[in-house]
């Protein structure tokens, strides 16, 4: 309860990096991440989800804590999550219907991308206020992105080098996401 | 793939999922609880057995309900269904085992967002009767797990010295701790997709060469 709000931001995006070093929000990690240009929006519409699904979470646990019905959080918090996500479709699709055939079957589903599920449930655990809540979802957001975008940057870079045929595909993603993980194991203890 | 539309299970219903379409090697679904868990074995396989369980209770209940279910609201459906069997689990695990539940920690409750079970759920228990989705089920689970397993061995025996947390090389062995650490799974699993990709593209050429050979 004690945690400034310069601490939960920072060990959001970088020390404890949803992507890099909890391993929430693979899928589209590794699916979208193919180029910058769907990389960047899908970051920024997971960090909106994470933004809503983080505030309605946390009001609907003060419910569920009110009434002692605790056992349907999941069930509350994914219900609540799924419309979030249904909800920045329709915009998307009003908006900008380019990106969202580019973005395709990824946009649903951000309803099963575990980094929103489990910044809901990491923040009811942790115990946190309304305030800090928005932060961490905005730091969750933001190290999301970074991660994203940092990975198309190398995906791109990758695609106009010549490699052994056998890495063609997921695994060189792999290998790349483990060095990115690594190197964001430096900023472990920042912020502390 | 053409066996689809016929209703009688198989030994394919059952084998599909441990290697033609292993979900975690070949579709790489449900990626987040195999790189996150798997530092230990023990681990690994608890998570694949909770898993498996929630696969296989969702994926009859949903194959039992498929007439019933509305197009429109479907996959709502799904993962309320889902999120039920997870939060049994849950509470099952806690009352198992409560290291184990510290272990695996909110990855047990992120089962729910497993994309391989939603999209088991869409893909083949909506579609086919109760029983053979039930058996396609336990081959997914089964090949879910064994790739969990492939993994966490891999990762405890060179990250901590350990298999099952017996040990293994004495205490002279000095760990390779990054395998357990985050980097390490991206890393191990890396490694495995390119064993696999190389065991495809020789088996691949020796076939040519048969060919070649017979011509």
């Amino acid at each position: 309860m004690t945690e400034s709000l310069s601490f939960i931001f920072l060990n959001a995006v970088l020390a404890n990096n949803f992507v890099l070093a909890l391993f929430l929000g693979l899928c589209p990690f590794l699916g979208v991440s193919g180029k910058l240009d769907t990389a960047i929006p899908m970051g920024l519409a997971t960090m909106f989800v994470m933004l809503v699904s983080s505030v309605c979470a946390y009001l609907i646990n003060i419910v569920l804590v009110t009434f002692e019905i605790e056992f349907l959080r999941l069930i509350a918090y994914i219900a609540v999550i799924a419309s979030a996500v249904q909800l920045v479709e329709m915009a998307l699709k009003k908006l900008s219907p380019a990106l969202f055939r580019s973005l395709g079957i990824f946009l649903p589903l951000i309803t099963t991308n575990c980094a929103i599920l489990g910044l809901a449930l990491f923040q009811t655990f942790k115990e946190y206020n309304f305030t800090q809540s928005l932060v961490y979802a905005i730091g969750a957001g933001i190290g999301f992105i970074l991660a994203i975008v940092l990975m198309a940057g190398l995906r791109e870079k990758l695609e106009l080098s010549t490699m052994p045929s056998i890495t063609q595909g997921a695994a060189v993603s792999l290998m790349l996401g483990g060095l990115l993980s690594l190197s964001f194991m430096g900023f472990a203890g920042l912020g502390g | 793939m053409s066996k689809r539309s016929n209703d009688s299970i198989t030994w394919g219903t059952f084998s599909e999922g441990l290697w033609r379409d292993n979900p975690v090697f070949v579709m790489l679904l449900g990626m987040c609880p195999v790189l996150a868990v798997t530092n230990s074995a023990i681990n690994a396989l608890a998570m694949g057995l909770a898993t498996t369980f929630v696969l296989l209770a969702s994926g009859v209940l949903i194959s039992l309900l498929r007439h019933s279910i509305p197009k429109q609201v479907r996959i709502a459906t799904y993962i309320v269904i889902i999120a039920t069997f997870v939060t049994i689990v849950d509470y099952a695990i806690q009352a198992i085992s409560l290291d184990l539940y510290n272990a695996l920690g909110a990855f047990i409750q992120l089962i729910v967002a497993n994309c391989m079970i939603l999209g088991r759920a869409e893909a083949y228990a909506s579609r086919n009767r109760p029983l053979k989705s039930l058996t396609n089920a336990l081959g997914m689970g089964a090949g879910f797990t064994i790739a969990l397993l492939c993994l966490g061995v891999v990762r405890e025996v060179l990250g901590a010295g350990s298999l099952f947390g017996i040990d293994l090389f004495g205490p002279r062995f000095e760990p390779w701790v990054v395998m357990i650490l985050p980097a390490g799974g991206f890393i191990v699993l890396g490694a495995w997709l390119l064993l696999f990709e190389w065991i495809k593209q020789r088996k691949e050429r020796l076939d040519l060469e048969a060919a070649a050979e017979t011509r």
